[in-house]
C-alpha cells in the first residue's frame, strides 16, 4: 500500500468511526482527530523525504481499478508538483487539528467533518485520475458549509455560508465539463492524467478543440481559486469561518485550482492555453492590483487576511500564465508558501479573535505588549505577506516575476508595484494598528493572554518553522519541483494531426452524418 | 409458458387481494401491522424476481408480443419492487393518520405497483394504457386517502382532473398512430418507422403519447399537478409517485422513444432538449422560495426530471443508462427524504422546513439522513446523485461533440444545479442551525424505520462510492432498447 494511501484513508476511516461515538466522549473526539492528522503528519513528512528528485514519473504509486467500463481508477502517486502539495496538506491538517480547542460545543461533530475535509483535501492533491481528483475535492464541500454555519462566527455568516458553496459549485461544475469534454475528445477513454498527458503529448487535440475547451478549466478553475472577478466569496467566507477551515480552505483546499490548472490544462492544452493565457494575466493583475487596494481599506482583521489572500493568488496565476520553467515552478512554490503563509495567518487571527473577541483594527492596539509570542509571530507572518526575503513566499514571488517578465514585462511592472507597495502599505499597517501603538481597552474587559502552553504554541511554530525553511533553503522544494515541471512543459508544441473531434463540425454534418 | 413470465405481477395482484381478504379477520388494532405483513411479501417477491423462471436471461416476448420481459423491464420491477417495500414501511409508520381504511391502502398500493410492473414490460400501445391506466386509478385513490383533510382531497382531485386529460391526449395519440401504421405493437411500428417520420399524423400521434407520458414525469408544460398534488397527498403517496409513478414514464419513455419510433426520437432531439433544460429552470427556480418540504420536493422532482429529459433527449445507450442510474440514486434520497418527513411530522401537522429547527438534537439519525439525501440530490460526492450526474453530464457531453447545442444545454444544467444546492442546503441548513430550535424532545424511531432508513443510506453511499457494478446492470439494461 502507498503511503499515500494511508494518510487519505486515515483521517476519513477515524472520521467515520467517531461517528460511532458517544456524544458526550468530547476529550476522546479531539484526541482521535489530533492522532489522526499526527500520523498522516509524520508519514507525509517521511514520504516527503524518501521522494527522489532524479527518478522521472511518479512515486509512491498506487492504482486500483475503481469503474473500469469508464476508465476510473482510484489511482494516487506524486511527482514534484504535488509532493509539496501534499506536505502543505498534512501540516496544516495538524496544525488545523491544534487550533480546534476553540471549538467548546458540538465537538464530535466537528471533528468528524473536519476529519473528513482533511481526508478530500490530502486525496485531491495525491490524486492522478480525473475523476478521483474531482470526487475528493468535493468531499469537502459539505463540511465546509456545514462548519461555517455552526461554528462561524459574524453577522454576515449564513450569507456567506451560501455564497461559498455556491461559488464553489458552480466552480467546480463548470470545471467538470471541461474535464469530461477533455475526457472524451482525448477519445483515449480513461480518466487516467498520466496516460492522458503522455497521449495527449504525442498526439495533441486540434487546435480548435483546446481553445474550446481550455476556458471552461480556466474559468472553472479560476472561481475555485477565487480568480477576479469571483472572488468576492473568499474573504467573506474566512472571515466567518471557524480558524480550522480558514486554515484549511484558504491554505490547501484553494490551491486545488491552481493544481488543476498546472497539472491538467498547461500540460494536455498548450496551444489552448496559449490563445487564452493573456485573459489570465489581465485577470490575475485584477486579483493583485484591485484586491490589494481592498485589503488597504479593511477595517476587519480577517477581511484584511482574505483579501490579502486573493490577491496573493494573482502571483500564482502570473507563474502559470507565464508557461516557462522559472515562472511555472515559481508558481508551484508559491501555493506552498502562501498556503502555510494563510494557514499561520488565520491561525493567529483566530487565536486572536478568541482573546480579545474582535477584529476591528480600530479596537485593537499595542497588543504586543500583553501577547509578546502570538505578537512576535503574527509580525513575522505579515512580513512574510510582504514578502520579505527569509521566508518562502519571496523565493516563489521573485521566481515568478523572472518568469513572467520574459512573457508579459508590463504585467510584472504592475504586479511589482501592486505586491511589493500596495502589500507593504496594508500590511504594515496592520501590524501598527494591531501590535504596535497605544494599549487600548480591551472589549468587554476580555483577559488578554499569550499562548500559554507549548501545546497552543505548537500549531504557530510548526507553520512558522516551514515557512522559514523553504525561506532559507528553497532546494528543497524547488528541487522537487523543477524537473517535474521541465517534464510537464515539455509538450508545449504546435497541433500536429486533426484530432478525434472537430467541435467546429456544423450542425449540418452532423445530422447528416447520423 | 408466457404467464410464468407475468408471475411477479400476479403475486403482487394476489397479495393486494389477499390482503383485503386478512383484513376481515383482523381486529382493528392490528391492521396497521399488516403493512409489516406487505413489505416482507414485497420483499420476498423481489427476492424471487432474481429467479430462473422470472429471468429469462435473453428478451422474450410473451402473450402476442404484447409484452416483454427483458433486462430493462426487469431493473425497473426490481426497481419499483425496492420502492414499494420501502413506501410500505413508510406507509405502517403513516397509519395513524389514515382515518379509516388502512389495509385498502396498502392493498391499492399494491395494485398502483402491478400498474408500474406492468408497465416496464409493455411492448404495445394497449397494455402501456391499461398499466398507465392501472396506475393512474389507484393513484387518484392513493392520493385522497386521508378523506378528513380538504388538501388531501384537493390533491386527489386536481390530479383526477388533469391526469384523465392527459390519459385522454394519450389515448387520442394512441388512435392516430394505429391510425397510421394499423398496428400498436412496439416492435412492428418500429418497422415502419422511417415511413412515420414523414407521416404528419403519426407525428402528431406521437407528440400526444409524448404529452400523455410528461405527465407522469412532470416535465414542461404539463407539469403544473405536481407540487400540488406532492403537498397536498400523504406523504407515503407522495413518495410513491415521485419514485415509482416518474421512473415508470420514463420507462415508458424510453420504451417508445428507442422501441417504437426511434427515427422520430431522432428528429426531436431539439425539441427534448428545449423541454429538458426548460424543466430543468421551472423547477430549480420556482423552488427557491418554497418554505413546505413537500412542496420543495416537488419542485426538485420537476428539475430532476429535467435532468433525467437530458439522458432521454441524446438518444443514445449511455444517456439511457445514465437515466437508469440517476433514477436509482434518485430513489433511495427521495424516499429517505419522504421518510424523515413523514416520522417529523408526526406529532406537529406542518411539514414547514423551519420545523427541522434543532432536528440534529433531536435525532441524529434522522438529521444525517435528511442531509444526506438532500445532499446527494444536489449532486456532491460521495453519494449516489453525483455519479448520476455526472454519467448524464458525460452522456451530453458525448453528443456535444457532433452538436455543439448540447453544450448550452449543459449550461442550464450547471445553472440548475448550483441553483438546487441553494435550496438543498438550505434545508440542510434548517437542520444543523437556525435561530429558534426551541423544542428539543427526541424523537422516537421504530425499529423498521430505522432499518429503512439504513437501506436508503447504503443505497445512496453504495452507488456513489462503488458505482462499477450499478454502471454494469444499467448499461445492460438499457443495451436492450434500440440506439
Amino acid at each position: 500500500m502507498s503511503p499515500l494511501t494511508l494518510i487519505i484513508f486515515l483521517p476519513l476511516v477515524a472520521a467515520a468511526g467517531l461517528a460511532f461515538l458517544p456524544r458526550n466522549y468530547r476529550f476522546v473526539a479531539r484526541l482521535v482527530a489530533l492522532m489522526a492528522t499526527f500520523v498522516s503528519l509524520i508519514v507525509g513528512l517521511v514520504t516527503f523525504a524518501r521522494f527522489d528528485a532524479s527518478q522521472e514519473g511518479m512515486q509512491f504509486v498506487q492504482k486500483v481499478a475503481w469503474v473500469p467500463s469508464l476508465g476510473i481508477h482510484f489511482h494516487v502517486g506524486v511527482d514534484g508538483i504535488n509532493i509539496g502539495l501534499v506536505l502543505l496538506a498534512v501540516i496544516v491538517a495538524f496544525a488545523a487539528a491544534c487550533v480546534s480547542w476553540e471549538i467548546r460545543e458540538r465537538e464530535k461533530e466537528y471533528y468528524i467533518l473536519l476529519l473528513t475535509m482533511t481526508g478530500g483535501i490530502i486525496g485531491a492533491f495525491a490524486s492522478l485520475d480525473l475523476f478521483l481528483f474531482y470526487f475528493f475535492h468535493e468531499l469537502a464541500l459539505v463540511p465546509t458549509f456545514i462548519m461555517i454555519g455552526v461554528w462561524g462566527r459574524g453577522a454576515e455568516k449564513n450569507y456567506a455560508t451560501f455564497k461559498i458553496t455556491l461559488y464553489l459549485s458552480l466552480g467546480a461544475l463548470i470545471a467538470l465539463i471541461g474535464l469530461v469534454a477533455l475526457y472524451l475528445n482525448s477519445g483515449l477513454g480513461t480518466f487516467d492524467m498520466v496516460e492522458l498527458a503522455r497521449q495527449l503529448k504525442d498526439r495533441p487535440l486540434s487546435a480548435p478543440t483546446q481553445r474550446f475547451i481550455f476556458p471552461w478549466l480556466m474559468f472553472g478553475f479560476g472561481i475555485l481559486v477565487s480568480l477576479w472577478p469571483f472572488h468576492t466569496w473568499a474573504p467573506l467566507g474566512y472571515a466567518s469561518a471557524p480558524t480550522a477551515v480558514s486554515m484549511l480552505h484558504a491554505g490547501v483546499l484553494k490551491k486545488f485550482g491552481l493544481y488543476g490548472l498546472i497539472r491538467v490544462a498547461l500540460p494536455m492544452l498548450p496551444v489552448g492555453a496559449a490563445s487564452w493565457l493573456h485573459w489570465l494575466v489581465a485577470l490575475s493583475l485584477g486579483n493583485i492590483l484591485y484586491c490589494g487596494l481592498v485589503a488597504m481599506r479593511q477595517k476587519d482583521l480577517n477581511l484584511l487576511i482574505g483579501n490579502s489572500s486573493v490577491a496573493h493568488m494573482g502571483f500564482v496565476f502570473l507563474g502559470i500564465a507565464s508557461f516557462n520553467l522559472v515562472g511555472v515552478t515559481g508558481a508551484v512554490m508559491v501555493m506552498v508558501a502562501h498556503g502555510l503563509l494563510a494557514a499561520l495567518s488565520f491561525a493567529l487571527t483566530g487565536y486572536l479573535y478568541q482573546t480579545t473577541k474582535t477584529l476591528d483594527m480600530d479596537r485593537l492596539g499595542g497588543l504586543l505588549r500583553a501577547m509578546p509570542f502570538v505578537g512576535t509571530v503574527s509580525i513575522m507572518a505579515m512580513l512574510a505577506g510582504c514578502g520579505l526575503p527569509g521566508f518562502a513566499n519571496f523565493t516563489g514571488e521573485a521566481m515568478v516575476l523572472f518568469g513572467i517578465w520574459k512573457v508579459f514585462p508590463m504585467a510584472t511592472v504592475a504586479a511589482c508595484w501592486g505586491g511589493l507597495v500596495v502589500g507593504a502599505v496594508y500590511m504594515l499597517r496592520a501590524v501598527r494598528a494591531v501590535w504596535h501603538g497605544p494599549a487600548r481597552e480591551a472589549v468587554g474587559g476580555a483577559e488578554l493572554v499569550d499562548a500559554p502552553h507549548w501545546w497552543r504554541k505548537l500549531p504557530f511554530v510548526l507553520l512558522l518553522a516551514s515557512l522559514v525553511l523553504f525561506g532559507i533553503v528553497p532546494r528543497l522544494l524547488t528541487d522537487k519541483i523543477r524537473p517535474a515541471v521541465a517534464r510537464l512543459l515539455a509538450g508545449k508544441n504546435e497541433p500536429s494531426r486533426p484530432s478525434v473531434a472537430v467541435i467546429a463540425a456544423s450542425r449540418g454534418e452532423a445530422v447528416a452524418a447520423r | 409458458m408466457s404467464v410464468s413470465y407475468l408471475f411477479l405481477e400476479i403475486m403482487v395482484v394476489l397479495t393486494g387481494l389477499g390482503l383485503l381478504l386478512i383484513d376481515l379477520w383482523t381486529p382493528a388494532v392490528h391492521k396497521r401491522r399488516l403493512g409489516y405483513a406487505a413489505a416482507a411479501v414485497t420483499a420476498l417477491i423481489l427476492a424471487l424476481s432474481f429467479s430462473k423462471m422470472v429471468d429469462p436471461g435473453a428478451p422474450v416476448h410473451a402473450f402476442g408480443g404484447l409484452f416483454v420481459q427483458d433486462a430493462f423491464a426487469l431493473f425497473f420491477k426490481r426497481f419499483f419492487l425496492v420502492a414499494a417495500v420501502l413506501v410500505l414501511l413508510m406507509e405502517v409508520e403513516f397509519a395513524d393518520r389514515i382515518p379509516a381504511g388502512i389495509t385498502e391502502y396498502y392493498a391499492v398500493t399494491l395494485f398502483a405497483l402491478a400498474g408500474m410492473m406492468t408497465a416496464a414490460s409493455a411492448n404495445d400501445f394497449t397494455l402501456l394504457f391499461v398499466a398507465l391506466e392501472l396506475m393512474a386509478v389507484t393513484f387518484y385513490v392513493l392520493a385522497s386517502f386521508q378523506r378528513s383533510r380538504v388538501a388531501s382531497l384537493e390533491a386527489g382531485v386536481k390530479y383526477l382532473i388533469l391526469g384523465a386529460l392527459s390519459s385522454a391526449i394519450l389515448v387520442y395519440g394512441i388512435a392516430l398512430i394505429y391510425g397510421s401504421t394499423g398496428t400498436m405493437n412496439f416492435t412492428k411500428i418500429a418497422e415502419q418507422s422511417a415511413r412515420l417520420k414523414e407521416s404528419k399524423i403519426a407525428v402528431l400521434g406521437f407528440l400526444f403519447v409524448l404529452v400523455g407520458l410528461g405527465f407522469k414525469v412532470g416535465v414542461v408544460p404539463m407539469q403544473i399537478w405536481v407540487p400540488d398534488v406532492y403537498q397536498g397527498a400523504p406523504t407515503p403517496t407522495s413518495a410513491f409517485l415521485a419514485v415509482g409513478s416518474k421512473a415508470a414514464g420514463f420507462a415508458l419513455l424510453l420504451r417508445v422513444l428507442h422501441g417504437a419510433a426511434p427515427e422520430v426520437a431522432l428528429s426531436w432531439e431539439r425539441l427534448l432538449m428545449i423541454l429538458s433544460g426548460l424543466t430543468i429552470l421551472y423547477g430549480s427556480l420556482c423552488a427557491i422560495p418554497q418554505r413546505n418540504l413537500k412542496r420543495l420536493l416537488g419542485y426538485s422532482s420537476i428539475a430532476n426530471a429535467g435532468y433525467l429529459f437530458i439522458g432521454v433527449s441524446v438518444g443514445t445507450l449511455s444517456g439511457a443508462s445514465a437515466v437508469l442510474y440517476y433514477l436509482a440514486g434518485y430513489l433511495f434520497a427521495v424516499v429517505a427524504a419522504f421518510f424523515v418527513i413523514c416520522v417529523v411530522s408526526k406529532t406537529h401537522d406542518s411539514e414547514d422546513i423551519s420545523e427541522l429547527a434543532g432536528l440534529w438534537n433531536r435525532s441524529p439519525l434522522l438529521a444525517s439522513v435528511l442531509s444526506l439525501s438532500m445532499v446527494s440530490l444536489a449532486g456532491v460526492p460521495p453519494l449516489a446523485g453525483f455519479f448520476g450526474k455526472f454519467l448524464l453530464l458525460k452522456a451530453a457531453a458525448e453528443q456535444a461533440v457532433s452538436y455543439p447545442g448540447y453544450y448550452v444545454l449543459l449550461s442550464v444544467a450547471v445553472v440548475g444545479v448550483v441553483i438546487s444546492v441553494y435550496y438543498y442546503f438550505g434545508v440542510v441548513r434548517a437542520i444543523f442551525w437556525s435561530r429558534d430550535d426551541q423544542e428539543l424532545s427526541a424523537i422516537p424511531i421504530s425499529r423498521p424505520v430505522k432499518a429503512a432508513l439504513w437501506v436508503c443510506v447504503a443505497g445512496m453511499v453504495l452507488l456513489g462510492v462503488l458505482p462499477s457494478w450499478g454502471v454494469r446492470v444499467t448499461a445492460a439494461a438499457a443495451g436492450m432498447l434500440k440506439f
